[in-house]
């Protein structure tokens, strides 16, 4: 607005700074910065921020950061999915089952479980659509349902909930590789070469660096993030999100798909919830009936904390991640600050509090709600 | 000059309710007709039948020449009818620039890849919204920080910049206040000016006769007719929404206010 004479005097002009701030993320951002702190003026000597601290809480976030994309594009979509903790074990057991117990090649069990689980996504979207039920509900079914299958199926066929061997099972396994692998060794052993960063100096590693490389579970969490922001804020398809949230009738009336924005977004969901999986029992070498127990609540509030509305319509893929950042670096500096764990809970519960608070606040000076 | 609508004899009947009994219109380019009526005088389902949300029971509607069979309001979308709706017309939460292309987002090219073209989008929402006597903080202005005027405002100018033939507006003007009203009504007449034919809905005869060209009122799912401005006074038309007597009566004691 250069020509005074044109401007409407009732517009408050915004300083430069003012407008830079004063965005969705700004609360995520402002909670960052404040966990950091605290943790480097009270856990500083404690190795939270050595290679293998930073690895340990990178580890934890990039997982809440998986799960957190798919259900901040399903938010902003208008929509819930209370089924990712279940999908996971699920998920994960179904990866064993296929290929342990049957024996198949781990690239084919891992490629059937994504093609199973992203059905089930396209499920529960379709229902939800289709039947007009709060997606609360349907989802809070599906919880159950496959939570149920995940104990009922292995016990069914190998008599135990935990089923191992999986490590074996996927040696030298292409697709395996991509989810468990870990990438830039060459640059971690160079590191630990020139003492940029510790390594072993007794027994068989003896030499080698304690960081050995970038776990690919880190590698799929930045690239969800990265394309989950793209697509939101870059494309067609991400308009068509905020729109499908914000206002489902209006967005009809002008011709957007909602119906196909949202199922596709649960399917989403699930993908991102079978990538989490496919990491964990790469990791653990075993898959677990209890695996993924409340990872849909902890989603949401990273979403949350990132600055999305519960109803739909706004949010930041960033911000999410940022949410998923603070909740993973909480949950582990605790314990390096040697805090009883059990107050990790009241931790999450102010932070939860107080960037819901500053997020609504930005938020109406956004989009001028009242 | 032939009509760019002409409605024949529409009837609609929900089950055993009959919502419109036969009502014949016709709509020209460069005019802005006026739809006049009380509640559940069908002005509804007429215009939806005309913007292909419904379909009528009987009767017969010429598009620009041809006889019309919309399936769905897409269909009539893409032939260039437009319905703004009071409520649903804007998306608050979203940024007036992802507002106005909504549906139809331009798209650039990145290696390879489509991409939303942000620069294309802002630069036309700033210049429409500009041409319309709006002025915005910038084009990612969130539509909740809009008055109600100015977000019909907004919504007109989108359906005119997507190529509406014919525009309908279900009572634009009936949440509004006076000055929020006489924007609207002033950005009806700039659309109207540029040959598009202005469907206005609306129970507000003050407000109808500071625009119209003609006027039909519908009462109980028939009309009295069509007139044309001079021809009728503002008194004439209310008498002909109520339904005649009751009205004059009342406007006795209350000294014209109705």
């Amino acid at each position: 607005m250069t020509d005074a004479t044109n401007s409407d005097e009732r517009i408050k002009e915004m300083s430069r700074l003012r407008r830079a701030l004063i965005r969705p993320e700004l609360g995520g951002m402002v909670g960052c910065v404040a966990v950091f702190t605290f943790f480097l003026l009270s856990a500083s000597d404690s190795g939270m921020f050595s290679s293998t601290g930073v690895l340990n809480w990178s580890v934890v976030s990039a997982q809440f950061m998986i799960i957190a994309v798919g259900a901040c594009l399903l938010m902003i979509a208008g929509e819930f999915d209370l089924s990712v903790g279940s999908m996971i074990g699920f998920a994960g057991m179904m990866i064993a089952i296929f290929g342990v117990t049957l024996g198949w090649p781990m690239w084919m069990a891992i490629l059937v479980t994504f093609a199973i689980c992203i059905a089930l996504g396209a499920l529960n979207g379709y229902i939800v659509v289709r039947t007009g039920l709060p997606s609360f509900i349907v989802t809070l079914a599906t919880l159950f349902i496959l939570r149920g299958f995940t104990i009922f199926i292995p016990q069914t066929l190998e008599r135990k909930t935990i089923i191992g061997g999986i490590s074996e099972a996927s040696q030298g396994d292409w697709l395996a590789a991509i989810f468990g692998g870990k990438v830039l060794k060459g640059f971690f052993a160079w590191l630990g070469d020139i003492g940029m960063i510790s390594v072993f100096e007794r027994g068989n590693k003896a030499g080698q660096p304690v960081v050995d490389g970038i776990p690919m579970l880190i590698v799929w969490a930045l690239g969800l993030v990265i394309v989950g922001h793209i697509v939101l804020t870059r494309t067609r398809f991400g308009n068509w999100i905020f729109a499908a949230g914000g206002d489902a009738q209006a967005a009809r009336y002008v011709g957007v798909p909602v119906e196909r924005v949202k199922i596709l977004m649960f399917m989403f969901t699930a993908f991102c919830a079978t990538v989490f999986a496919v990491c964990q029992v790469m990791e653990f070498g075993s898959a677990g009936a209890d695996r993924g127990l409340l990872k849909e609540f902890e989603a949401i509030i990273a979403v949350v904390i990132g600055g999305a509305l519960l109803t739909g319509g706004y949010g930041s893929v960033i911000g999410a991640a940022l949410g998923a950042l603070i909740f993973g670096v909480v949950q582990q500096g605790l314990f390096f600050a040697g805090v009883e764990s059990s107050l990790f809970r009241v931790f999450l519960g102010v932070i939860l509090l107080l960037a819901v608070i500053l997020n609504t606040y930005i938020r109406r000076l956004i989009t001028g709600e009242r | 000059m032939q009509p760019i609508i002409r409605m024949t004899n529409i009837e609609k009947h929900f089950g055993s309710v009959i919502a419109l009994n036969g009502v014949t219109v016709d709509f020209f380019p460069g005019e802005c007709h006026c739809l006049l009526g009380d509640n559940g005088a069908g002005k509804s389902t007429f215009i939806k039948t005309m913007s292909g949300v419904h379909k009528p029971t009987r009767g017969e509607i010429v598009f620009e020449g041809k006889p019309m069979h919309f399936d769905d309001p897409r269909e009539a979308i893409a032939a260039g009818i437009a319905t703004v709706y009071q409520d649903l017309a804007m998306i608050p939460l979203m940024s007036v620039s992802r507002n106005f292309f909504m549906g139809n987002e331009p798209i650039k090219h990145r290696m390879g890849l489509p991409f939303f073209d942000h620069e294309l989008a802002n630069e036309v929402t700033m210049n429409e919204m500009r041409a319309m006597g709006i002025n915005l903080r910038g084009p990612d202005q969130a539509v909740g920080t809009l008055s109600g005027g100015e977000r019909q405002t907004v919504a007109i100018a989108r359906a005119v910049y997507f190529g509406a033939k014919v525009l309908i507006l279900d009572e634009p003007t009936s949440a509004l206040g006076v000055r929020q009203t006489a924007n609207v009504l002033a950005t009806v007449d700039r659309v109207r000016k540029q040959g598009i034919s202005v469907v206005f809905i609306t129970h507000n005869v003050r407000h109808a006769m500071a625009v119209g060209d003609r006027f039909t009122v519908l009462n109980r799912g028939k009309t009295f007719g069509t007139a044309t401005r001079g021809d009728v006074t503002p008194e004439e038309l209310q008498d002909m929404m109520a339904g005649g007597q009751e009205l004059a009566t009342l406007e006795g004691s209350l000294g014209g206010t109705v």
